[in-house]
């Protein structure tokens, strides 16, 4: 075993530690379990929502675009910044009704809205489609950091298989304490090495950061600004707001939200996150010094620039705390994932197919759930080839078709009701799916059209049409819901 | 929705609406080139509006008892 190797096991062990003894003096029911019980202040909630941004696909993946894409890369700090300045309005008002409604899960609050168990299931099955590639991709980048921080020395299955038993474990045993806790160790090791390496590297190649992206300007003179066509300024408009609007969409996020103690403290928390995320500037710099000091790196190896980079510059005890970094960025993210998708479908499946589960049953099922999502995830992870960046692209798109129901849901009166919601809902995820696998774009229709529209996200696009059919199927629909109401005010009655 | 509150569409239309604008190399600020530098200046930017609508927002006067 290698010094590096050695240093990065010591933060796995580490990590499971803290990640067992969260669960310490907790009575663990299910609101525990999934939402801590609704008692995460400030700062737990601030590690946690900080936690889905810096998971390895920013580590990895934020370097990695800029090093083959340069500007287009900016959309990811971008949209997170501006999910969080629509989250000041949001999430307080998801927060207060989940609260008044006892509300653990995404799939519950949509079928308690729309007062319809398929609208839950839906949302469950589609939070579920879109999470496991997100596990994935943790799996994944948790394979190649650890693999190659330890030069080798462990192989990318291997490590991934480690990391997916550490991460279920503490899961099962704490639930999203066992996240809360690690938040603490992960955000701390990437505060210090992003900022370490996102200032060492360019002053130590070029002689600060100006010079830096003056020779990569002089080299390539595209990657500092947005392109003309294909990843151009109408594509990262429309890409910033479906993502933006997609954020809190997200099962993880939007359980975290729940997790929290009260309305301020969600509020408080948008004002210090777009601030967290200028770290990301940091991971770019990287990946831009990359480009003149390791080209060369084709496709998807551009993800390896940030470690290839490192490995050439320090020694091995630097890569060890560079690769333990990564492995707590892929843990995090991961444990928040698996418990999202898990609580998600005991509440959207198990409790409306056996009602009369007690909470110690649906803990178990929960459990049950969790082991065998990672297992799917693990599986993938080993097997799954290029298709991951597909499912990647998918997720964002496939979970923001929930936004129509999500925000009409929101005023006194719904102006749309459950067959509207469900309508558009499955309409947008059907254009999603049929135009991502397909690799359809609008000119593939109209073979004239300018490269300003065809730039738009098919994500946004699927949005478009997913409004108006909800909206259409709502109101000649509304026949059918005062008479199901009527019914139902029948039925207290008698 | 009180009026504050409309303060939070100014980052969406600042940073996004005027990007044709700031799509640009030149001039460098901060070591950044202009468009990299944009983008922080709008999180930072992001971070100031917010504080002053949680400062102004009547929903956060009275007790902390949310």
């Amino acid at each position: 075993m290698n010094i590096s190797l050695l240093i990065i096991s010591i933060f796995l062990f580490l990590a499971l530690y803290l990640g067992i003894k969260a669960r310490k003096g907790k009575d663990m029911d299910m609101e525990q379990f999934a939402v801590g019980g609704r008692g995460f202040g400030t700062f737990f909630i601030f590690l946690l929502i900080a936690g889905e941004i810096y998971t390895t696909f920013t580590f990895l993946g934020g370097s990695g675009w800029a090093y083959s894409k340069g500007a287009a890369a900016y959309y990811v700090p971008a949209y997170i910044f501006l999910a969080y300045v629509l989250s000041y309005w949001l999430v307080p008002k998801i927060w207060r009704y989940s609260k008044q409604h006892s509300i653990i899960s995404q799939p519950e609050y949509f079928a308690s809205k729309f007062q319809s168990r398929s609208m839950g299931m839906i949302v469950a099955v589609l939070g579920s489609i879109a999470l496991v590639p997100y596990i994935v991709i943790q799996l994944k980048g948790l394979g190649i950091i650890v693999s190659e921080a330890s030069y080798g020395a462990i192989t990318p299955v291997a490590a991934s298989v480690i990391g997916a038993i550490v991460v279920t474990t503490y899961v099962m045993i704490s639930g999203i304490h066992g996240s809360a806790w690690t938040a603490i160790l992960k955000d701390f090791m990437i505060l210090v090495v992003v900022i370490f390496l996102g200032i060492y590297i360019p002053f130590h190649y070029f002689g600060g950061i100006q010079p830096m992206f003056e020779s990569v300007q002089s080299a390539k003179p595209d990657m500092l600004v947005l392109a003309d066509q294909g990843l151009s300024q109408s594509w990262f408009v429309s890409t910033v707001l479906l993502n933006a609007l997609g954020f809190y969409l997200l099962p993880q996020t939007f359980m975290v939200v729940l997790s929290s103690n009260g309305e301020r403290t969600l509020r408080k928390n948008a004002i210090a996150l777009p601030l967290y995320t200028l770290l990301l500037l940091f991971v770019f710099f990287i990946g831009f010094a990359a480009i003149m000091e390791i080209p060369g790196l084709q496709g998807a190896d551009g993800d390896l620039s940030l470690l290839r980079l490192a490995i050439q510059t320090f020694d091995p005890w630097v890569i060890g705390l560079i690769g333990a970094a990564g492995l707590l960025t892929a843990l995090v993210p991961a444990s928040v994932m698996l418990m999202a998708a898990s609580v998600g479908l005991t509440n959207g499946f198990f409790k409306v197919l056996v009602p009369a589960a007690s909470e110690k049953q649906q803990l178990v099922v929960s459990r049950m759930i969790i082991i065998a999502i990672s297992i799917i995830a693990l599986i993938v992870t080993i097997t799954g080839g290029e298709a991951l960046a597909i499912l990647n692209i998918m997720s964002y798109s496939l979970i923001t078709q929930l936004a129509p129901a999500l925000f009409c849901s929101l005023p006194k009166n719904n102006i749309i009701n459950k067959y509207g919601a469900m309508a558009g809902i499955l309409s947008g995820v059907l254009i999603v799916l049929y135009a991502t696998i397909d690799d359809v774009k609008v000119a593939t229709f109209l073979p004239d059209v300018p490269h300003v529209i065809n730039d738009i996200s098919t994500g946004v696009i699927a949005l478009f049409i997913n409004m108006i059919i909800t909206i259409i199927v709502s109101s000649s629909t509304k026949q059918i819901n005062i008479k199901e109401t009527e019914m139902n005010n029948l039925n207290k009655i008698s | 929705m009180n009026a504050i509150k409309l303060l939070l569409f100014v980052p969406f239309i600042g940073f996004l609406g005027l990007l044709p604008f700031a799509n640009k190399v030149e001039p460098y600020i901060l070591g950044m080139p202009f468009l990299l530098f944009w983008v922080a200046f709008w999180m930072v930017m992001a971070s100031v509006i917010l504080m002053i609508v949680y400062k102004f927002d009547p929903d956060n006067e009275g007790s902390d008892l949310d």
